[in-house]
């Protein structure tokens, strides 16, 4: 069997895989009767029908011949890797290290993931960034953002 | 008479210097958005999202309603400018007025753009004043069988007007539903997919999802792509005003554009990119004045007609938002869910319960589109000069803003951990096409919808055949399936292929 359309096949399966693992999920809770549905009612319904629809996607995908295979493409592995990782890791060091660290650190990051990295002109983004974020959540919208380190304000 | 009243009301509200100030802000910060490509209203008003936590509801909505007919005007600019619709309701205004820019035109297409915009956004902020409250009365008719008939309406309305395969984006739509689901279930109790996770007995957070799939996942797949390199249109826009003549062609397609995109902007998930396609078509049909330049090289009336409609249209779909708290898409999402975190429940006891809110929103809108043309016609040189902001610079930005916002959200970084989750996914979805808009719609409307059916389940004991013999829900259900059936008819799907293919 060959595939006719690469996109289709994978968001084919994509759509299955999630409503199984849904419609099994909704099996531990109480299903109730069409009278009473219960809290599994509806995710369970939800699911076998998203679980059709993926089957059909999928369907399609091995029956009809699209344009040159409409393959998935590379992935991107820099910037999908550098980008969550910048998240990441500005999400744990956030409450340690405040924004005055943190946030460097995630434009650091993310600037690696594009192509055009220049240390100069990412140092002038850090600053500016900074102390606009600073300007704009910090002192003009008050929220409660921690700006310095832990171990400094303890 | 109620209807000036209510006017007088809001426009009390809309004159106050605070809220001037708002909606003044969002429709510049719209503007900026609509210019800038790569970073929509979606995004935006999901970025701003835990900043309005410290606002007043009516601000907060005032500030989010310009930000989003702000990008509509941005989005046209560079549909004109440079071929680029910054927006999907812009993508036939750059047909022709693209090629007017390029006969030096430039600043006849932006003018003709911005005051026919504007006379259709002050026809559709009356239409609303005169029909909201109508509709808020039908709206108390509706049972649960008909809310959720119309949710499934909504739903498909909204899908069939997105690009791509049909299929998918319903399938879309239900994983939306599916993740909505994450939650206590709010008639039991008991709480679902949660894994022990305390944090998603609260159901995932919708600003982390925008985020991760709009922000984060649209940043990784624009980087992913080798640098692109834009040829900027640099003439210069000379002579903004339009002359006697363009006036005289355009003036009647405007006059079309605005009652279509009135009329097409109430449906559910209509709004102003089908009433936008709409106009465009009728203009091309409509017979050609002597010395009238061809559609498609430059006609006034390409981009008078579908910009009148596409405002109108924008206007007019918080109609249905406003009245029945249905979103009829992500934007109008998101300002649900603004609502929805000023403790506000959308839906038709607004227009009573807070009628300073609801009529100073609709005044507002009409202040929103005056500062528009007054901030667009005479700025067009800066906005060409933004487009000049590199890349490089830009996604850092929109990244640190987003993580604060995710991080303040709850004052905690688990947010900050779902939406880089759902940044991988949202990278995902783009590689394999699929839309991402239609899950955020089904994410939204997910607890509504169970909420509603499972009651109407109860008072009919079970039987599924209520949402049918019931007229009005039977009604709206046949229209949901008409439109797949039209729409997956052959003729019109390669149309509809054909049309969203310019976007992509």
């Amino acid at each position: 069997m060959k595939i006719k359309s690469q996109k289709d096949f994978w968001s084919g399966l994509m759509f299955i895989v999630a409503g199984v693992g849904f419609a099994i999920g909704a099996t531990n809770y109480s299903f109730g009767t069409s009278a009473r549905p219960g809290p599994g009612y509806f995710p369970f319904g939800l699911g076998i029908l998203l679980a059709v629809l993926g089957a059909m996607v999928l369907f399609k995908a091995l029956t009809i011949e699209s344009e040159g295979g409409d393959p998935v493409g590379d992935i991107g592995w820099r910037p999908l890797i550098l980008i969550v990782l910048g998240v990441v890791v500005f999400g744990l060091a956030l409450p340690r290290l405040g924004m005055i660290l943190s946030l460097p650190i995630l434009i650091m990051i993310s600037s690696l993931a594009g192509d055009e990295f220049k240390l100069k002109e990412v140092i002038i983004n850090i600053i500016v960034l900074t102390i606009g974020s600073w300007a704009i959540f910090i002192k003009g919208l008050s929220l409660v953002i921690p700006l310095w380190p832990a171990f400094m304000t303890a | 008479m109620d209807l000036i009243n209510n006017l007088v009301l809001g426009f009390g509200v809309a004159f106050t210097l605070q809220n001037m100030f708002y909606a003044f802000f969002g429709a510049l910060l719209g503007t900026l958005i609509g210019v800038l490509p790569g970073l929509g209203p979606v995004a935006t008003i999901a970025m701003l999202l835990p900043s309005i936590y410290a606002l007043d509801a009516t601000p907060a909505l005032i500030m989010l309603a310009g930000i989003y007919y702000g990008a509509q005007y941005g989005g046209s600019t560079t549909a004109i400018l440079i071929n680029v619709p910054g927006e999907s309701s812009s993508v036939v205004t750059a047909i022709d007025g693209y090629q007017m820019a390029r006969k030096g035109r430039a600043g006849a297409a932006l003018a003709a753009a911005g005051l026919g915009s504007f006379f259709a956004g002050c026809v559709g902020t009356i239409v609303i004043a005169a029909f909201a409250p109508p509709l808020t009365e039908l709206a108390f008719k509706f049972g649960p069988a008909e809310y959720f008939s119309l949710m499934v309406l909504g739903l498909i309305g909204a899908v069939v007007l997105a690009s791509g395969s049909l299929i998918k984006a319903i399938a879309m739509i239900l994983l939306g539903l599916l993740l909505g689901q994450i939650n206590t279930d709010v008639i039991s109790g008991v709480p679902r997919f949660s894994f022990d996770v305390p944090e998603l007995t609260d159901g995932i957070s919708f600003v982390a999802i925008a985020m991760g799939v709009f922000g984060f996942g649209e940043i990784i797949s624009n980087l992913s792509r080798p640098a692109e390199h834009r040829e900027v249109f640099t003439k210069d826009v000379k002579g903004i005003w339009p002359t006697k003549q363009d006036f005289k062609n355009a003036y009647p397609a405007v006059l079309r554009g605005t009652a279509l995109g009135s009329i097409l902007g109430v449906l559910p998930g209509g709004g102003a990119l089908l009433s936008s396609f709409a106009a465009y078509t009728i203009e091309k049909k409509m017979r050609a004045n002597p010395g009238d330049v061809p559609f498609g090289q430059g006609n006034i009336r390409g981009v008078a007609g579908p910009e009148a409609a596409n405002n109108a249209g924008a206007q007019t779909s918080f109609i249905p938002m406003l009245t029945l708290g249905i979103p009829p898409n992500a934007v109008m999402a998101l300002m649900v869910g603004a609502m929805t975190i000023k403790g506000i429940q959308p839906g038709p006891q607004v227009m009573t319960s807070n009628p300073e809110l609801f009529w100073g929103l609709i005044a507002s809108m009409w202040v929103g589109n005056a500062m528009l043309v007054i901030l667009n016609l005479p700025l067009i040189g800066i906005w060409i000069k933004l487009l000049t902001v590199p890349y490089r610079f830009l996604y850092p930005a929109i990244m640190s803003f987003c993580c604060i916002g995710l991080y303040t959200l709850n004052n905690n970084n688990f947010d900050v951990f779902m939406a880089a989750g759902f940044g991988i996914v949202g990278y995902f979805f783009f590689k394999l096409g699929c839309e991402p808009a239609p899950l955020l719609l089904g994410f939204i409307l997910g607890p509504m919808m169970e909420e509603n059916l499972r009651r109407a389940l109860l008072l009919s004991r079970g039987d599924w055949s209520a949402f049918l013999t019931r007229p009005l829900s039977a009604g709206l259900l046949i229209a949901a399936a008409l439109m797949i059936v039209v729409v997956s008819l052959p003729s019109i799907k390669s149309k509809r292929e054909v049309a969203f293919q310019e976007e992509l």
